[in-house]
C-alpha cells in the first residue's frame, strides 16, 4: 500500500463536475459536523464555498487555538548546496540555469550556524540542491553533526532518499523531513519535471513514507501553487496528509502551500492563485484535519502572513534567505542564485516581537534530540 | 481545615496543578501561576531552552511552584526515559510527570509503554506521576512500578469535554491508595468541582486556562472550583435519588409526639 493507490481512485475524478452538484446546504452542514469526510472537506475547497469563509475562519480558528494555543513555532532554512541534477522548469536552481554554484565547506557551515544560532532559534531547516554527487549523503550526515551543536531540531529538504538513507541520517540526529510532491496530477509531474531524478514521479510520491517507516519524527509535505489547479492538488494534498496520519500514527505531519514566486527562468504559472484561495485552502484543511501543522513561509508578504496568523497557521519561517550561505555572506543584490525570492524579509527579533504584539507566543524551541 | 495533599515527600498545599503549554506569553503563565496558587506545575521538557537567556520557560514559574516537568513528545518507554534523565540532568529537579503518546490523533496515553517507563525511572529515584487511560489494573501496574500518584485522563487532552471517564475514575479514587490526579479533558471550573467531588486528589488543567479569553481570571476561578469540590468531597456528600426527600419531612409531627 500506497499514498498512490488513493491516488489512482481520485486521479480522473471530475472536480469540477462535483463542485457542479455542491449547495450551500451541504456547506453548512459539513460546518456543523465533528469530523468531516473526504467529501465534505472537498467541499469546502469549491466556489460554492466562498459566501462560508466567514464561518469557514470562525471554526479554523476555534479549532486552532484549541490544539495549538496562540503559539506559533519559528524555524529558518539553511542552504548548503546548489547544485542540482534536475530540470524543473520552475525552479531557480534548475541544472540549465547559469547561476554561481555553490557548496559550503564545512567550516562555513559552522559559520551559517553559530550566525543563525544567535537569534535563538532551535530549529533549523537544511537545504541542499538535488545533486547526489555534489551533496551526497555522507556530506549531508556531516552537515547534521555541525548543526546538531548549535541547534535542537534539524529537519532536511534535501533530494529523496532510499529507506536505508533515511534512516542512516535519522540515527545521525535528524528528526525533521520536508518533501514537497509540487504537483501530485503525475501528467504535469512530468511536463514541470523535464530531467533528473525527481522526475520519478513514484520515487518522490513515496518518500515522507519511507523516512516515516524508519520513524522520522516530524513529516512536512506540499504542493507548488501555480502548477496546476489548485483545487484538485489541495484536496490530494489533504489525502495525503490524512493518510500520512492514518498509518503512522505517532508522528507529526504538517503541511505547507507555497506559491510560485519569481525565480531564474521566468517560469510562467499555470494558473494563478490568489490570496482569497490560500486563505480558503488553509481553513479547509485545518477544519478537515484539525491536529495539522500548517506551515507558512517566508514566500508571502509580511502583509498577508500577519492576516493568516489567527486562522490556521502553527509555523512560520523567519529571516530567511534561499542562497546559499546566504545568512553570512553578503546577498548579492541582483539575486542570480537564490532558488526564489522572499517576500516576508523580517529578521527573526522582528517576527518575534510582532508575534508578542499579536499576542502570539513565539515558540523557538519545541523539541530536542535525545 | 487540614487537608494536605502529600506526594512523595512534598505536602501540596494546592489541589490545583497547572500546564503551561498554549498560553500566548510567558509572562501570562506567570501570572497565572501565581493567581491560581497551584502547589505544581509540568512544563515540557522539549519547550525548555537551557542555554536561552532570555526565553527560558523556568524563569517565569514562581519559587512557590513545585516544578514538574513532563516528557512530552515521547513516543514509546526509552524515549520517555531518556527525556526524564536530561530532565534530571539539566538540573530540573527529579520529579517527572511520564507521557508516552504514540497516538497523534486523539493523543491517548499508552500504558503499557507509561508502566515499562515508570518502573525504570523509579528504580532510579525519580518521583513519577503518570498519566494514563483510566483502568484499573494498569493503575495497580504502576503502583507496583513505583508510581507516586496516578494521572488518568478525563476526555482527550484538549478536548475540553470534562469527565467523561468518571465511572472509571470513580473505580480507581475507590480501589487504588496513592493519590488520583485527573489530567487532561477538564474544560471548566464545574468540571473540575466534579473531580474534586468524586475523591480525586487533585486536578491538572492546561488548555481550558490557556486558551481562556482572560486565562489569569480563569485560573482564579479554577483554583476556587478545586477548593469547592474538595470542601464538598470532605464534608459528606448526601447520596443521590431518584424521588424527592423534603428538607422537612411530612410526618415529622410524629417523632414530635414522641418526644412528648
Amino acid at each position: 500500500m500506497s499514498f498512490y493507490d488513493v491516488y489512482k481512485q481520485y486521479k480522473d475524478f471530475d472536480i469540477q463536475n462535483f463542485f457542479g452538484n455542491v449547495e450551500s446546504q451541504m456547506i453548512q452542514k459539513a460546518l456543523n459536523v465533528p469530523n468531516v469526510s473526504e467529501y465534505q472537506f472537498l467541499s469546502f475547497l469549491s466556489s460554492r464555498a466562498e459566501p462560508f469563509l466567514e464561518q469557514m475562519a470562525t471554526r479554523s480558528s476555534q479549532l486552532t487555538r484549541q490544539y495549538f494555543g496562540k503559539t506559533i513555532q519559528l524555524y529558518t532554512p539553511m542552504y548548503v548546496s546548489n547544485y542540482c541534477e534536475n530540470e524543473c522548469v520552475y525552479c531557480g536552481f534548475n541544472r540549465k540555469n547559469k547561476i554561481q554554484r555553490k557548496k559550503l565547506s564545512f567550516d562555513e557551515v559552522k559559520k551559517e550556524a553559530e550566525f543563525i544560532s544567535q537569534t535563538g532559534l532551535k530549529h533549523i531547516l537544511l537545504l541542499t540542491g538535488s545533486s547526489r554527487a555534489q551533496s551526497p549523503v555522507g556530506y549531508v550526515k556531516e552537515c547534521v553533526k555541525i548543526l546538531q551543536k548549535y541547534f535542537s531540531s534539524v529537519s532536511l529538504e534535501v533530494y529523496t532518499l532510499t529507506t536505508d538513507e533515511y534512516k542512516e541520517l535519522i540515527d545521525a540526529g535528524v528528526d525533521g523531513l520536508t518533501v514537497y510532491q509540487e504537483v501530485y496530477d503525475e501528467v504535469v509531474y512530468s511536463q514541470v519535471h523535464q530531467a533528473g531524478p525527481k522526475s520519478d514521479y513514484l520515487f518522490r510520491l513515496d518518500a515522507p513514507e519511507r523516512a516515516l517507516s524508519q520513524r522520522m519524527r516530524t513529516v512536512n509535505i506540499g504542493v507548488l501553487l501555480g502548477l496546476s489547479q489548485w483545487q484538485k492538488e489541495v484536496f490530494l494534498l489533504g489525502l495525503h496528509a490524512q493518510y500520512l496520519q492514518d498509518k503512522f500514527f505517532d508522528s507529526e505531519i504538517s503541511i505547507s502551500l507555497p506559491r510560485l514566486r519569481p525565480a531564474k527562468g521566468m517560469f510562467q504559472p499555470a494558473c494563478v492563485v490568489e490570496d482569497k484561495s490560500i486563505v480558503q485552502m488553509i481553513l479547509a484543511l485545518r477544519i478537515f484535519l484539525p491536529r495539522l501543522g500548517i506551515t507558512l513561509s517566508t514566500r508571502e508578504s509580511a502583509q498577508f502572513r500577519e492576516n493568516l496568523l489567527s486562522l490556521g497557521i502553527t509555523r512560520m519561517s523567519a529571516g530567511s534567505t534561499t542562497e546559499v550561505g546566504g545568512h553570512t555572506a553578503i546577498v548579492d543584490e541582483n539575486k542570480k542564485n537564490v532558488q526564489f525570492e522572499i517576500s516576508d524579509t523580517r529578521s527573526v527579533l522582528q517576527m518575534i516581537k510582532f508575534l508578542e504584539q499579536k499576542g502570539y507566543q513565539p515558540v523557538l524551541k519545541d523539541w530536542m534530540a535525545i | 481545615m487540614n487537608d494536605i495533599l502529600k506526594i512523595a515527600d512534598q505536602n501540596l498545599e494546592s489541589r490545583l496543578f497547572i500546564g503551561t503549554g498554549k498560553f500566548p506569553s510567558k509572562k501570562i503563565i506567570k501570572d497565572v501561576l501565581e493567581t491560581s496558587g497551584a502547589s505544581v506545575v509540568t512544563v515540557a521538557l522539549r519547550r525548555v531552552d537551557q542555554d536561552s537567556e532570555d526565553e527560558n520557560i523556568l524563569d517565569y514559574i514562581p519559587k512557590s511552584c513545585l516544578l514538574m516537568p513532563n516528557t512530552s513528545g515521547a513516543r514509546n518507554a526509552e524515549e520517555a526515559i531518556r527525556i526524564a534523565r536530561l530532565s534530571k540532568a539539566v538540573g530540573c529537579g527529579n520529579w517527572i510527570k511520564i507521557e508516552i503518546i504514540s497516538d497523534n490523533k486523539y493523543l491517548l496515553p499508552d500504558n503499557f509503554e507509561t508502566i515499562k517507563a515508570t518502573e525504570i525511572l523509579s528504580k532510579e529515584g525519580f518521583v513519577v506521576l503518570p498519566y494514563m487511560s483510566p483502568d484499573l489494573m494498569a493503575a495497580k501496574r504502576l503502583v507496583d512500578a513505583g508510581a507516586k500518584a496516578v494521572m488518568p485522563l478525563g476526555a482527550p487532552i484538549g478536548s475540553n469535554r470534562g469527565l467523561k471517564t468518571k465511572e472509571l475514575v470513580r473505580i480507581m479514587v475507590n480501589e487504588i491508595n496513592i493519590p488520583v490526579i485527573v489530567d487532561a479533558g477538564i474544560g471548566s471550573p464545574t468540571q473540575a468541582a466534579e473531580c474534586m467531588e468524586l475523591g480525586c486528589d487533585a486536578v491538572l488543567v492546561n488548555t481550558a486556562v490557556a486558551i481562556a479569553e482572560d486565562p489569569v481570571s480563569m485560573a482564579r476561578a479554577f483554583k476556587l472550583a478545586v477548593q469547592a469540590g474538595r470542601l464538598g468531597y470532605l464534608s459528606g456528600l448526601g447520596s443521590t435519588g431518584s424521588e424527592a426527600s423534603a428538607s422537612s419531612p411530612l410526618t415529622g409531627f410524629l417523632r414530635e409526639e414522641e418526644k412528648v
